[in-house]
C-alpha cells in the first residue's frame, strides 16, 4: 500500500485505516474459510448445543461474526476520523 | 387459493401505490435517489434488492439437500458485505458518480474500460434478471392458477410503473416495503415449525437443541436417519475442501463486485453512512439467512417423517374420505400437503415396486429398495406453513413473499441496465453534450425497453441455457472482471487505464469460456478431474479473478503511470470530505 495524501493527518488516517482493514479482513477470513471450511474436521469434535462446532461455523456463526465486523468497522473508523480531525 | 389472490393483489396495490409517492424528477433523482435515503432504509432496501426468487424459495431446499455443501451459499452471500463495507463502499460513495462503469470511466480516464465495464454490467445485469422474471412466471402459473407468459406481463407491468417512474428512488421504497413482506412471510412460519419439532420459538436455536421428546440433538438424529435410509451424512459433502474454498471465496468476491448491489451504495448522502449501511444491509439480509438452514433441517426431517413408508392416497376430493380408510386398517396416509403440492408438480411419487407405500430412499439403502419420491427444493419454504397447520392466510403470504423477493431483486437490476445505456453508453460515450432533462427521458426509456427485454428473456428462459446457470455466470463474471479493478483503483494509486482494460478483459474472458465450456458446451459431462485444479464453474471466478489481478498489476507495471490528477483523484476518495473537483476525471461531470 502506498503512502499518500497531500496532508499530513490525512497519511496517517489512511496508514490507520489499511491497519483496521488488514486486521479486521484477517478475522473474516478465520471466520469462514478458517472455521467453517479448512478447521472444520478439527472443530467438529466439539459442539455447540446439539451442532458439531465446524458446521455450525459453516451455517450459522460466520454470519454473526461477520455483522459484527461490519459494526466494529464503522465505530472505529469514526474514532479514527475523530482522532485525525477528519470531518465530512 | 383466495388468501393468495388476495395477499398478491394487496401487496402489488402496495406497489404501485409507493410507484406514484416516489416519482424522480432529475437524473440525481432517477439513477441514485437524490443521495438522500437514509442508511438504514437503505440497508432495508438493499435486503431486499439482494435476496432473490432463488434466495426466498430455493436455498433453504437446497441446504436441505446438499447439508454441510449448502454453506457455501450462506457464507458466500453474506461475507461479501464485509468487503463491501470495508474496501468498496465508502470509497466508491466519496467518488460521487452515478454507476459502476463510471467508476471505471472516470477512475481509469479511458471510453475502452467504461465500455467493457458497461459489457461485464449488462451481461451480469440480464442473466440475473431473466431468472428473477421466469421465477415470476413461475409463481403466477402454479399457485394462481394464471397462464406462464400471463404471469410475466404482469410482473412487467408492476416493475414499469415504479421502476420508469420512481427510478431509483422509486425503487428503493419499494424495495422496503417488500422487504417487509418477505422477512414476515419467511420467519413467521419457521418459529412456529421451530417450536412444533425443538420447542424452541427461536429457529437459529432450534437448529442446536434436541427433538421435542428426544435424548439427542435434532442434528445427531437427522445424520442417523439419512444413514439409515442410504443418504450420506448431513454434516457431510461430496466436494473437496479445495472446491468448497473457491465457491465459497467466487461468491463472496462476486456479491461484493455486482452493480445492482454496488450502486445501492451511491444513495447514501455521505460515505461514512455508505459503512453503517452495508452493516444494516447485512443484519436484515441475516434475519433470513441464519434462519435458512434451521428452515433446511426441519424440513429434511419433516418430509422424511411425514412422508416415508406412508400409504399413498391420490389427490383430489375424495383424498379426505381415502385417508381415513387408510387409517382404519391400521396404516398410515400419505399426508394431506403432498397430495395438494402434488397438483403443483412440486412433488411426484412413482410407485417403482408397485406396494402402494411411498419409499424415501438414498443412493446406498441398506435395504436395497429404490426411491420413490421427488421433491422439489421449493417445497422446503413453500409447504412449511402446512406442515406447522398453520392458517390459510399464512399459506398465501409465502407465495407474495417470493414474488417480493423476485421483482425487488428485479428492479435492483433494471436499474443497473437502464443507467449502463442512458447515463454510460449515450450521455458519457455518444453524445456528451446531452442536458439533464433530456437523459431522463432517454433514461426512461432505456427501463422501458429493458423491462420489456428482460420479460421476454424470462419467457424464452427454457430456451436460454445460461440463464440456469446464473450462480456460476452472475457470481464468477462479477469477481473475476469487476471486483479487482474496482479494488485495485482504491488501493493502488499507480493503476493504469492498461492494467484496467487487460484485468477487465483476462478475468471476463477466461471465465465466460471455462463456465460456457463446463456447464453448455462440450466438458458438460466432465467429471471433477478434468476441471482445472478440481474447481467447479461455480468457482472457477476466484482463480481467474486471482489471474486477473496478477495480469493487472503486471501490464500496469509495463506502461506509464496514470496522470498526476488521477493519483491526486484517488487520495482524495480515501480521506472523507476531501473529493475536490479534479479536471480529466471530472470535466463531463462534476461529483455529487
Amino acid at each position: 500500500m502506498d503512502a499518500n495524501t497531500t496532508s499530513p493527518d490525512g497519511r496517517g488516517y489512511w496508514r490507520a485505516t489499511i491497519r483496521l482493514t488488514l486486521w479486521l479482513l484477517a478475522i473474516w477470513f478465520a471466520a469462514s474459510f478458517g472455521a467453517g471450511i479448512l478447521l472444520r474436521d478439527f472443530l467438529d469434535q466439539f459442539s455447540i448445543g446439539g451442532a458439531p462446532l465446524g458446521f455450525w461455523f459453516a451455517q450459522n456463526g460466520a454470519i454473526y461474526i461477520f455483522v459484527a465486523l461490519i459494526f466494529y468497522y464503522c465505530w472505529a473508523m469514526r474514532r479514527l476520523e475523530r482522532r485525525f480531525g477528519i470531518e465530512e | 387459493m383466495d388468501w393468495t389472490l388476495f395477499w398478491v393483489a394487496a401487496t402489488f396495490s402496495l406497489y404501485i401505490g409507493i410507484a406514484f409517492w416516489a416519482r424522480a424528477g432529475s437524473t440525481n433523482d432517477f439513477y441514485v435517489a437524490g443521495h438522500g435515503v437514509h442508511p438504514v432504509v437503505n440497508g432495508m432496501a438493499t435486503a431486499a434488492d439482494w435476496m432473490s426468487a432463488a434466495s426466498f424459495l430455493s436455498m433453504a431446499g437446497l441446504i436441505a439437500t446438499l447439508g454441510y455443501g449448502g454453506s457455501v451459499y450462506l457464507m458466500g452471500w453474506t461475507g461479501g458485505y464485509v468487503l463491501l463495507a470495508l474496501l468498496l463502499a465508502p470509497f466508491l460513495r466519496e467518488f460521487g458518480k452515478f454507476t459502476v462503469p463510471d467508476f471505471v470511466g472516470d477512475r481509469y480516464y479511458s471510453r475502452t474500460a467504461r465500455l467493457v465495464a458497461v459489457v461485464c454490467a449488462l451481461f451480469v445485469s440480464f442473466t440475473y434478471i431473466a431468472g428473477q422474471m421466469s421465477g415470476v412466471g413461475i409463481a403466477f402459473s402454479r399457485f394462481l392458477g394464471v397462464d406462464f407468459n400471463t404471469g410475466i406481463f404482469i410482473g412487467m407491468g408492476i416493475v414499469f410503473i415504479y421502476a420508469v417512474l420512481g427510478g431509483m428512488k422509486g425503487v428503493t421504497y419499494t424495495q422496503v416495503a417488500q422487504y417487509v413482506v418477505l422477512i414476515f412471510a419467511y420467519t413467521v412460519p419457521a418459529i412456529f415449525i421451530s417450536l412444533m419439532l425443538t420447542s424452541n420459538p427461536v429457529p437459529q436455536l432450534g437448529l442446536l437443541s434436541n427433538l421435542r421428546g428426544d435424548e439427542i440433538s435434532m442434528i445427531s438424529r437427522l445424520n442417523e436417519t439419512l444413514t439409515g435410509l442410504g443418504f450420506s451424512e448431513y454434516t457431510a459433502t461430496n466436494k473437496s475442501t479445495f472446491d468448497v474454498f473457491c465457491i465459497t471465496a467466487a461468491l463472496m468476491f462476486g456479491t461484493a463486485g455486482l452493480p445492482h448491489v454496488i450502486i445501492r451504495f451511491f444513495t447514501v448522502p455521505r460515505a461514512a453512512d455508505a459503512r453503517v449501511s452495508a452493516g444494516w444491509a447485512l443484519v436484515f439480509i441475516a434475519c433470513l439467512y441464519t434462519v435458512a438452514p434451521a428452515v433446511a433441517a426441519f424440513s429434511r426431517l419433516n418430509v422424511i417423517a411425514t412422508v416415508n413408508e406412508t400409504t399413498y392416497v391420490a389427490p383430489g376430493e375424495t383424498y379426505a374420505m381415502q385417508a381415513a380408510e387408510v387409517t382404519a386398517s391400521g396404516a398410515v396416509p400419505s399426508p394431506a400437503w403432498f397430495a395438494r403440492w402434488e397438483a403443483t408438480k412440486l412433488v411426484a411419487f412413482d410407485d417403482i415396486n408397485g406396494d402402494g407405500i411411498m419409499q424415501i430412499r438414498g443412493p446406498d439403502a441398506p435395504d436395497g429398495l429404490v426411491n420413490e419420491v421427488t421433491i422439489n427444493n421449493d417445497i422446503a419454504v413453500l409447504a412449511n406453513p402446512e406442515i406447522a397447520r398453520l392458517p390459510d392466510w399464512v399459506i398465501g403470504l409465502v407465495v407474495a413473499g417470493g414474488l417480493a423477493a423476485a421483482l425487488s431483486t428485479a428492479a435492483g437490476l433494471l436499474m443497473v441496465i437502464s443507467s449502463a445505456i442512458s447515463h454510460d453508453l449515450c450521455r458519457r460515450t455518444f453524445f456528451t453534450g446531452m442536458s439533464d432533462g433530456t437523459e431522463l427521458k432517454v433514461a426512461r426509456l432505456a427501463a422501458a425497453a429493458a423491462v420489456v427485454a428482460a420479460g421476454f428473456m424470462g419467457i424464452y428462459s427454457a430456451q436460454l441455457a445460461f440463464v440456469a446457470q446464473v450462480v456460476a455466470f452472475a457470481f464468477g463474471l462479477a469477481a473475476a472482471s469487476l471486483f479487482p479493478v474496482i479494488l485495485l483503483g482504491i488501493f493502488w494509486r499507480r493503476m493504469n487505464r492498461e492494467g484496467a482494460i487487460a484485468s477487465m478483459l483476462t478475468g471476463l474472458i477466461s471465465t465466460f469460456a471455462y463456465i460456457w465450456h463446463f456447464k453448455l458446451g462440450g466438458g458438460k459431462a466432465a467429471t471433477a478431474d478434468q476441471w482445472l485444479l478440481g474447481v467447479s464453474p461455480e468457482g472457477i471466478g476466484f482463480v481467474f479473478m486471482l489471474l486477473a489481478l496478477v495480469v493487472g498489476v503486471i501490464v500496469c507495471l509495463l506502461t506509464p503511470p496514470p496522470p498526476q490528477d488521477i493519483q491526486d483523484l484517488v487520495e482524495d476518495i480515501r480521506v472523507p470530505g476531501r473529493r475536490g473537483r479534479h479536471g480529466r476525471a471530472d470535466a463531463d461531470m462534476a461529483p455529487h
